[in-house]
């Protein structure tokens, strides 16, 4: 750090680093900071009474409920899976390997909404499986189930992402040893490779639950926007604009505001640790 | 020899290696890849005619040219803004830096919904920012610049943290052997740093590019959605849907794809290249 601050010292004016600190700052301010005081100026500027009575309201309870149960299954889910995942690649060889964490990565590539459209075109009524569906009376689409799959679709990256690399950088020979000492795959895996990822495996669950609870584009797509029943809480955010409730727009939005700031703190508290 | 044997032996010591692959790549085609090759289909279905009429139709056109402006402009700013912040968090000791650098990550936590409304409200005419923008003339929301925020907004984090750990990583003794002989700053930071950054610039910009012409949640609070005026594509795509025309959404759908996989090989052999950068400094 200090060895790059000299590189302008001696004889040079701070001029210039001034200039470029002050301009980050002040745009950083205006684009970032500036939003997210509004959303709280905006949710309370009718007191805190209206604030409750907002949060209180029947479609907003529900929209909260409906989100929380979609993040309780898809982030446990996307756990299991990204351990899978990374188990399967980091601790074994096998042809296909570097394809593999290409699919993976898929879903950041391809947008919520396009997501939400294959869901659509697969499991709609018109959909390839929509007959089949209906003949076996299974609601998928704006419904509960369609919600949580492309959740998980949007958020399949997450906790992989993060446990495959440090799994890759800790090698194989301790679970190696762990076999030669006669333990089974499952004490392996609790004794040996877990608590070193552990870190970065929660690291991941709290990026992966602030998408699961965040997801717009793919959701509005499946869930139909039906009021009070398929609405998640982004999706009450927009209906209550479009309402042209502002302060319950706002209300809902800072539950959700809320969230993020906690998953940034989370975020800046693991990533100490997990590089440990 | 000894030591080349290993990693062959270590294929088969560990065990739950048919458990694990199997789940991930049930997983895998359950959740990703079945529903990716159901557009595909659906989009073969269509025929090469009907699929160029839907695509080149005026409507559409708007559409994307609206969506490829935006996005391009979105991206060049946040390419300039991007390279200033990894500069200044990387380089300069300053109160409040470490605060500085958490508030990069807020585009990604923050749900787009949430930034839509919020910068939607901020820049309308009686918004802390809109007051003044109006007064002086300037129209954000409801037009092509409100687009532009809105994409701008969502993916600031790109190109920051991909130039950030390579600014980090970089030898100064060049630097200084350039002052040394008299360059200066700019001269030293065109010459010396930029050419060391751009591959992981060019990454991080493609990416950036690709993450804001796929953005839907902030744009369609902020743009107004007018047809052939302030339409994006993927909101185009979520009208045909609610139409009912099937076939209409998964052409653009399938359009928008192919732009994002193109987006996706282009960064990823961006990444290689800045990979390799790093190993031969």
């Amino acid at each position: 750090m200090s060895h790059a601050a000299t590189s302008f010292a001696p004889g040079q004016s701070r001029t210039g680093p001034r200039i470029l600190i002050g301009l980050a700052v002040l745009l950083t301010g205006l684009l970032v900071v500036a939003p997210l005081i509004y959303i709280f100026a905006r949710a309370f500027s009718a007191g805190w009474g209206a604030y409750v009575r907002n949060i209180m309201a029947p479609d907003t309870l529900h929209a909260i409920w409906l989100t929380s149960i979609t993040a309780l299954i898809v982030v446990p889910v996307n756990i299991l899976f990204g351990i899978a995942a990374a188990w399967a690649v980091a601790k074994h060889r096998f042809p296909g390997r570097g394809l593999l964490v290409t699919i993976i990565e898929i879903p950041f590539s391809i947008s919520p909404i396009i997501a939400g459209i294959c869901y659509l075109l697969l499991y709609g009524r018109q959909g390839l499986l929509g007959p089949w569906l209906q003949a076996h009376d299974v609601q998928m689409m704006f419904a509960l189930p369609g919600i949580v799959m492309v959740t998980m679709f949007v958020t399949a990256p997450f906790v992989a992402r993060e446990v495959l690399p440090l799994m890759q950088a800790q090698g194989t020979e301790q679970e190696q040893a762990a076999v030669t000492l006669g333990a089974s795959g499952w004490q392996i895996f609790t004794r040996v490779t877990l608590p070193g990822i552990k870190w970065a495996l929660l690291y991941g669950a709290v990026l992966c639950t602030a998408r699961a609870v965040g997801e717009f584009g793919g959701v509005s797509v499946v869930s139909g926007n039906i009021r009070g029943q398929t609405n998640t809480l982004p999706l009450q955010v927009e209906l209550l604009f479009n309402d042209l409730n502002a302060v319950g727009a706002f209300a809902a939005a800072s539950i959700l505001t809320l969230i993020a700031l906690v998953a940034l703190v989370l975020k800046a508290v693991l990533e100490g640790r997990k590089a440990v | 020899m000894i030591g080349a044997a290993a990693p062959i032996r270590a294929r088969r010591v560990l065990p739950g290696f048919t458990l694990s692959l199997g789940t991930t790549l049930l997983y895998l085609v359950l959740v990703v890849l079945i529903p990716v090759l159901a557009l595909i289909l659906k989009g073969a279905e269509i025929g090469p005619e009907r699929f160029w009429q839907i695509v080149t139709s005026p409507r559409t056109l708007a559409a994307f040219r609206i969506t490829l402006t935006a996005a391009a402009i979105a991206t060049v700013f946040n390419a300039v803004y991007g390279v200033l912040m990894a500069w200044v968090l990387v380089r300069y000791e300053f109160p409040g830096k470490r605060i500085l650098d958490a508030l990069m990550d807020v585009p990604f936590a923050l749900p787009t919904a949430v930034a839509g409304l919020s910068l939607t409200a901020l820049f309308s005419a009686n918004g802390w920012f809109g007051q003044y923008l109006d007064a002086a003339g300037i129209q954000v929301v409801y037009t092509i610049w409100g687009i532009v925020l809105a994409m701008t907004f969502t993916s600031i984090p790109f190109v920051v943290r991909t130039v950030q750990p390579v600014l980090e990583d970089l030898d100064t003794t060049l630097e200084q052997a350039a002052m040394t002989l008299g360059a200066r700053p700019w001269t030293i930071f065109a010459r010396v740093v930029f050419p060391a950054i751009l591959p992981a610039f060019l990454a991080g910009s493609t990416v950036a590019f690709a993450r804001s012409l796929g953005e839907f949640g902030a744009v369609v609070f902020i743009a107004g959605n007018l047809p052939m005026k302030t339409e994006i594509a993927s909101l185009l795509a979520y009208i045909r849907l609610e139409e009912y025309d099937y076939i209409g959404a998964a052409a653009i759908a399938l359009v928008l794809l192919v732009f994002a996989l193109v987006l996706l090989l282009v960064s990823n052999l961006l990444q290689i290249w800045a990979a390799r950068y790093r190993e031969v400094k």
